[in-house]
């Protein structure tokens, strides 16, 4: 067959994609920045300091987050006039180094959305897969449930949680999971209610295959896709969420820094030092945006039927 | 002699018409409504009929996708509504299989083929994995797809394959009966009569039972060894495939078979003419007193609308049709080969 049309073979090969040449650079460059940038965001928080293996004095940070150089305040960056090498990206109202808040922030502002996303996905998958898939009462109490966090002023309840807690890390985490997961769960809880009328549930049924089963391996696979979109654009939410209650101070307490807490606290100084929360502001963005464009590219990679395009 | 797996005594099925704030009740959807049949070992029965006649419903049933309103279904002379749920699980699941209508969304998009054949295997046996895989490779053979497609997904595969990879499932249990709801219907018609081939090549060399469910009179003529035909969830006749297809007895079931067939040329100058039905089946809410297909029938007279006929047995056929009231009329048309418009 292929000397039989050897031309037709020749001129398809690079077409095979069914994408031109530059949809596919486009697309191969739309996972590889993304997942550099989140990569390097990530080894940027890990290698901050080594002192999780005894050595706090080595690291990526130039300086110690915390330390206050009075005198040295709002120093501009080094790339405009009065800046200087010594501190790269400016000095902010105490006069402590950006680069090196930003460095160490990473690490407050990621690994609170990675857990609350973790917890929350886990929660409201489970509740919602449940849910939809048994229906009856399981389900009216469940989505009633869902109704009240829903409908839950989220502040209040973080507020509530830091008086009785008091403010930290935890607090944080708890506050943005106790009322997180309801949007999971009525997401997988809608897909599972499509899912389980389709044949090939029935026909899961047919062979005998238990409820377990047939949530865990035909229902959950399937509810995947649009899971991971909504996870990926809730890195965002929760860095945002975050910062917004270490702005109220609930969250991360001063001195120790996160994104959120640096663009709330160089929001005075804007007018004169406007790098002191656009750098924090840069990252988050970087975050947010790598992790979109990164969940596109996974659930196209996950979803079978996308895998050729 | 003759070898009983799948009894139906009686089946009915109504959903509940529900109104208003208080979901009161104001009448029932009567799906299936009375109707009986037996499947031998080894042999075909197809249920016949336009949609809404109640014959998916029928399999769901024999399945227990679907609970029964009343009436019992015999497996083996047991009754399976009576089975406990390890019964069921030991002695009804695996024996009996099924494939569905659409090969593109009988399977789950997910999986592997490979995962997709074992999957009865894995939930109903405690074999190792390296029996399942043997299986698997085993079956797949037997319904011509090559070894080296068990880690494709479905999507990447035609509807006659998938078919086949649907055949494949059932198969690998070694089941006694398989439901059969509507196998070559999505199908192009090219494909049609391998996949039909293929099951009768299955039957043969297993010696397995089917339920079809169709509407495609050649499908059926060519696959069962009994058909019933149903009008508005109940049987109107029921006989040996080949009896059925050439001397057609119940109106309908004439109908059908003139409306199935092509015309040709020299049909028409002889002055066959094709028995067309008017209007749609009525409402099985609201089903017509008398005979239920009066509305439609081109020999409907008045008794029809009022009695309801009897099931009155004519050769080895069943017919429920006033016509065959009469002595007279019934041993004329059990002796006359060509009683029927349709007859060969």
């Amino acid at each position: 067959m292929l000397s039989i049309m050897p031309n037709i073979e020749d001129k398809t090969r690079p077409r095979i994609s069914g994408l031109s040449r530059g949809a596919r650079i486009l697309r191969g460059l739309s996972l590889v920045i993304p997942a550099t940038v989140l990569a390097l965001m990530f080894l940027t928080a890990i290698f901050a300091d080594l002192a999780w293996i005894g050595l706090p004095d080595v690291g990526l940070s130039p300086y110690h987050p915390n330390d206050q150089v009075l005198k040295e305040r709002r120093l501009p960056p080094a790339f405009i006039e009065g800046g200087s090498t010594e501190h790269l990206l400016g000095t902010d109202n105490l006069g402590r180094d950006v680069l090196s808040r930003v460095i160490h922030g990473a690490r407050v502002s990621l690994s609170v959305s990675l857990l609350v996303i973790f917890i929350t996905a886990t929660i409201g998958t489970i509740l919602g897969i449940t849910a939809g898939y048994l229906g009856g009462r399981i389900e009216g109490f469940i989505m009633r449930v869902v109704d009240v966090a829903l409908s839950f002023p989220g502040l209040i309840l973080a507020l509530l949680l830091a008086t009785i807690i008091g403010p930290g890390y935890m607090t944080v985490v708890i506050a943005l999971s106790a009322l997180g997961w309801a949007g999971y769960a009525r997401l997988t809880r809608g897909e599972s209610l499509r899912i389980r009328q389709s044949d090939f549930v029935a026909q899961a049924r047919v062979n005998g295959a238990s409820t377990s089963r047939i949530m865990l391996r035909h229902i959950f696979p399937n509810v995947l896709n649009s899971l991971i979109v909504i996870m990926t654009l809730a890195v965002g939410m929760m860095i945002l969420a975050e910062s917004m209650l270490s702005y109220l101070g609930i969250g991360i307490s001063a001195p120790t820094a996160s994104w959120g807490s640096m663009v709330a606290d160089g929001r005075n100084d804007l007018d004169r030092a406007w790098w002191i929360s656009t750098f924090p502001g840069i990252a988050i963005g970087a975050v947010v945006m790598s992790g979109n464009f990164l969940g596109d590219w996974i659930r196209d990679k996950m979803d079978p039927r996308l895998r050729q395009l | 002699m003759t070898d009983v797996i799948l009894e139906a005594r009686d089946l009915k099925k109504y959903y509940p018409v529900t109104k208003g704030l208080l979901q009161r009740t104001i009448g029932w959807v009567r799906a299936v409504d009375g109707i009986s049949f037996t499947i031998e070992r080894g042999k075909t029965l197809s249920l016949v009929g336009e949609s809404g006649a109640g014959k998916t419903t029928v399999a769901k049933a024999v399945l227990l996708l679907e609970k029964l309103t009343s009436g019992s279904i015999l497996f083996e002379g047991k009754d399976i509504y009576r089975f406990s749920k390890s019964q069921l699980k030991m002695e009804y699941r695996p024996r009996v299989q099924s494939v569905q209508q659409n090969p593109w969304s009988s399977m789950n998009p997910r999986m592997r083929v490979r995962d997709i054949i074992a999957e009865p295997l894995v939930v109903n046996t405690k074999r190792t994995k390296e029996e399942i895989r043997s299986r698997v490779l085993e079956i797949l053979d037997q319904v011509g797809l090559a070894p080296n497609q068990v880690d494709y997904y479905p999507h990447e595969f035609s509807g006659g394959q998938r078919q086949r990879i649907a055949v494949a499932r059932a198969l690998a249990l070694n089941p006694d009966l398989i439901v059969l709801d509507e196998p070559v219907s999505a199908l192009d018609v090219s494909i049609r009569a391998q996949i039909m081939n293929l099951l009768k090549d299955l039957q043969d060399q297993y010696n397995l039972s089917y339920l079809v469910i169709a509407h495609n009179l050649a499908t059926v003529r060519f696959m069962s060894h009994t058909v019933a035909i149903m009008y508005l969830g109940e049987i109107v006749e029921f006989g040996e495939a080949e009896e059925l297809f050439t001397r057609p007895l119940h109106p309908y079931t004439r109908a059908l078979i003139s409306a199935s067939m092509l015309t040709l040329p020299e049909d028409e100058d002889k002055g066959v003419e094709k028995i067309i039905l008017s209007g749609e089946m009525p409402s099985p809410l609201n089903p017509p007193p008398g005979c239920r297909f009066h509305t439609r029938c081109v020999e409907a007279t008045d008794k029809c609308s009022k009695d309801v006929p009897e099931v009155r047995e004519i050769g080895q056929q069943r017919v429920k049709c006033h016509l065959y009231a009469d002595p007279s009329v019934r041993s004329a048309v059990s002796k006359g080969p060509d009683a029927g418009p349709a007859g060969k």
